[in-house]
């Protein structure tokens, strides 16, 4: 029921016996540095897939899988987060290291090594061999990357690097899928505990950045390695992307430029969808014999879902922006521009890229705040980022905005007023987060001076086939959600809109259980301009964001004066322009979501912190859309 | 032969890493990126608010604060150094 995506599961024990292997082989561990491409390996190697973007520190917990893309369904594969050395600062660090040592509760101590490098800046990504092979386990150095390093002019002898290293070397491109027979054939030699034929070697026994450094830099001049060029290509879009004054254009630019096509492309195609699925919903309930049955499975299951997944298209879109700009590495461009605005509210630059995955999700951005080393900080963070707009919020804010604001255009139609109304809740959802950090900072949380250090990758053109998984994992993702909490909860509404049932007959929405609850809610919303069905389609929304959609398909589609129109004409003849605006401004700062509220929880061991973040933004929610429905009904 | 702060060096020029003066768990994870003595170093560029900046280090690219760059310091290469005079 969360909204983020996780594949991770239980490590089971495998049987003693298992074709083609000892039994002694069972688990394998994916280590490597941030960015190097180890979730793309890992997604290869288990046929699984974990998010994958182009900036470092995607992966924060360990995920495990069965090896089943190379045929060996009795290996587990667990891939660990991304880190430069085996001594620990940050808690993702940590987590890699209890894994290879085998103190991690609940998880097998690995039995061999697959260390992945890029092989474009081999002589940094080395550094990590060294305290990796002191682990004494049979590990295969996997040098990833190999097409780039070949087609920027750089070279690497394998062959004399495995003698160096005395441990099997192999050149892939996890990408492309190249050169991974070598996993195969290395896990077969370590399970039958065959000689590789290479010397053990002298490693730096003081294992200091500075040694290892020295040590890696050694063992690259003595095996021919030749870095390559840099990328041309990177370097011009640079220039470009981070002028002075082209880039924050650039930047702005690309906002706008989203949530325009949410609207212009997005909209169209969520009413043509939403017309397929009325009518095909109607045809269905001819087919039923006119009973309570019918009554039940159109009012009561049909409506609900039906509301909220004509936004599918709009969500789609969304993601689809946010995977080309994660995969091509603007991203920690977009870190460096706002790094300005981040330092003047307190924060550290690494809080930017989990407060931008919060536009997706609150839930993962919660877990990346793993990153930050600085527990204030983190704190800080994890408050902060429901505040940012996730797409849950998408279907409630498109809908008002298709209802109540005109299609409006200016510029020649590029630029549109409902595109505006969209950027400008996103808006107030950032100025919420900046005024709340201020305030943590000025008060609770003291600054502390943890650096902003960013590594900028190259830029990558995204892949289709990398968009396309996206965009299925969101899909499915989405409807699954539709399936399961929105139309549970969409029903209860329904119950509750029909009973209590008198000599056999469902009772008016009127003089319902649910009219009478709303009623009684409604003094507390009426100075917002909302009257009680938008009341219970609050309450109901505390579970998820989207199931407010659905509540208010399901009442205006049981109200007679209101069943034959469509939802946007429905809430047109209910509610004025202040109450519309009243509720966007309220779901921009109320904390509607059961899965964020656990997530903090699990993250700080406490409902503390949970209890106040939904009390504070409930409050400020509440005030905020009081101000929004009086100014607007007064002055306009 | 000049030593002075990262952060003071112009864009354009380059030079060495002579010392860094950070906490441990900083200069650790510095180290890691290529930033130890001995690893030469370019100023590539400034973000468009003129901080951070975009430092070329052992083929990677990262971008550093000036907070953060003013306690690394560098001996500027002798063609960065007549370009500056």
């Amino acid at each position: 029921m969360s909204c983020h995506t996780s594949v991770a599961e239980p490590i089971e024990e495998t049987p003693a016996s298992t074709p083609g292997g000892s039994p002694r082989l069972r688990t394998v561990a994916l280590v490597g540095p941030p960015n190097c491409g180890k979730s793309t390996l890992f997604n290869r190697l288990t046929g699984m897939r974990q998010k994958v973007a182009n900036y470092p520190g995607v992966t924060v917990e360990h995920h495990s899988g069965k090896m089943k893309g190379i045929g060996r369904n009795d290996l587990t594969l667990i891939d660990l987060p991304g880190i430069y050395t085996l001594a620990t600062y940050s808690e993702d660090a940590r987590v890699a290291v209890d894994v290879l040592t085998g103190k991690m509760p609940g998880v097998p101590k690995p039995d061999c090594i697959l260390l992945i490098l890029d092989v474009t800046h081999l002589n940094r990504q080395l550094m990590l061999a060294a305290p990796v092979f002191s682990m004494g386990l049979p590990t295969l150095v996997l040098l990833n990357m190999a097409d780039q390093l070949e087609a920027r002019g750089g070279k690497i002898d394998p062959l004399g690097l495995a003698r160096e290293l005395g441990h099997p070397v192999a050149l892939i491109s996890a990408a492309q899928g190249k050169g991974l027979d070598a996993i195969p054939e290395f896990l077969l030699r370590a399970s039958l505990k065959l000689d590789s034929g290479l010397r053990p070697v002298q490693l730096p026994v003081l294992q200091s950045a500075a040694s290892c450094r020295s040590w890696a830099t050694q063992v690259t001049g003595r095996t021919r390695y030749q870095t390559p060029a840099a990328s041309l290509w990177t370097r011009r879009l640079d220039s470009l992307l981070l002028h002075r004054i082209f880039g924050p254009i650039f930047f702005l630019a690309v906002v706008v430029a989203v949530f325009q096509v949410v609207f212009t492309l997005g909209q169209p195609l969520s009413d043509g969808m939403g017309t397929v699925l009325t009518n095909a919903g109607a045809r269905a309930a001819l087919l039923l014999p006119d009973n309570w049955l019918r009554v039940m499975l159109r009012d009561g299951l049909w409506n609900g879902v039906q509301s909220v997944l004509v936004f599918l298209p709009q969500i789609l879109l969304l993601f689809l922006f946010i995977g080309v700009l994660e995969d091509s590495g603007y991203l920690a461009r977009a870190a460096l521009i706002a790094d300005r605005v981040m330092r003047s509210i307190g924060l550290n630059g690494k809080a930017f890229i989990p407060l931008l995955s919060a536009y997706a999700c609150a839930v993962p951005a919660i877990m990346a705040t793993r990153t930050i080393e600085n527990k204030r900080e983190r704190v800080a963070t994890i408050l902060i980022a429901p505040f940012m707009t996730c797409s849950a919020r998408l279907p409630i804010y498109t809908l008002i905005i298709a209802a109540f604001i005109p299609d409006h255009r200016f510029l020649g139609g590029v630029l549109g007023l409902r595109a505006l109304t969209m950027l400008g809740l996103y808006g107030i959802g950032f100025l919420a987060a900046l005024l709340t950090a201020k305030m943590l900072n000025s008060s609770v949380m003291k600054a502390s001076h943890a650096p902003f250090i960013l590594e900028l990758p190259q830029y990558r053109w995204p892949t289709f086939k990398s968009l396309g998984f996206r965009l299925y994992d969101r899909g499915k993702l989405f409807l699954q959600k539709a399936g399961t909490v929105i139309l549970g909860v969409t029903f209860l509404v329904w119950v509750f809109s029909v009973l209590p049932i008198h000599g056999g007959q469902f009772s008016d929405l009127s003089q319902s259980i649910i009219a009478h609850l709303g009623r009684a809610i409604e003094p507390v919303l009426r100075p917002l301009g909302f009257n009680w069905k938008i009341g219970v389609g609050l309450l109901s929304s505390v579970v998820a964001r989207e199931v407010i959609v659905g509540t208010l398909g399901t009442l205006y589609g049981v109200d007679p004066a209101t069943h034959a129109l469509g939802l946007q004409a429905a809430l047109r003849h209910d509610l004025a322009l202040g109450g519309a605006i009243a509720l966007v401004v309220f779901f921009a700062f109320a904390m509607q979501c059961t899965s964020t509220l656990i997530v903090v929880r699990r993250e700080t061991n406490s409902w503390k912190l949970p209890a106040l973040q939904f009390a504070y933004m409930t409050t400020v929610a509440y005030v905020a859309a009081l101000l929004a429905n009086q100014l607007i009904t007064h002055l306009l | 032969m000049s030593v002075l702060a990262l952060s003071d060096a112009k864009v354009g020029s380059a030079g060495v890493v002579e010392r860094i003066e950070l906490p441990d768990e900083v200069s650790h994870y510095l180290a890691h990126l290529g930033f130890l003595p001995g690893t030469s170093v370019e100023i590539l560029r400034h973000a468009p608010a003129g901080d951070p900046r975009v430092y070329r280090i052992d083929g990677i690219e990262v971008g550093l604060r000036n907070e953060t760059a003013r306690h690394i310091f560098v001996k500027l290469t002798p063609e960065s150094q007549e370009e500056a005079a």
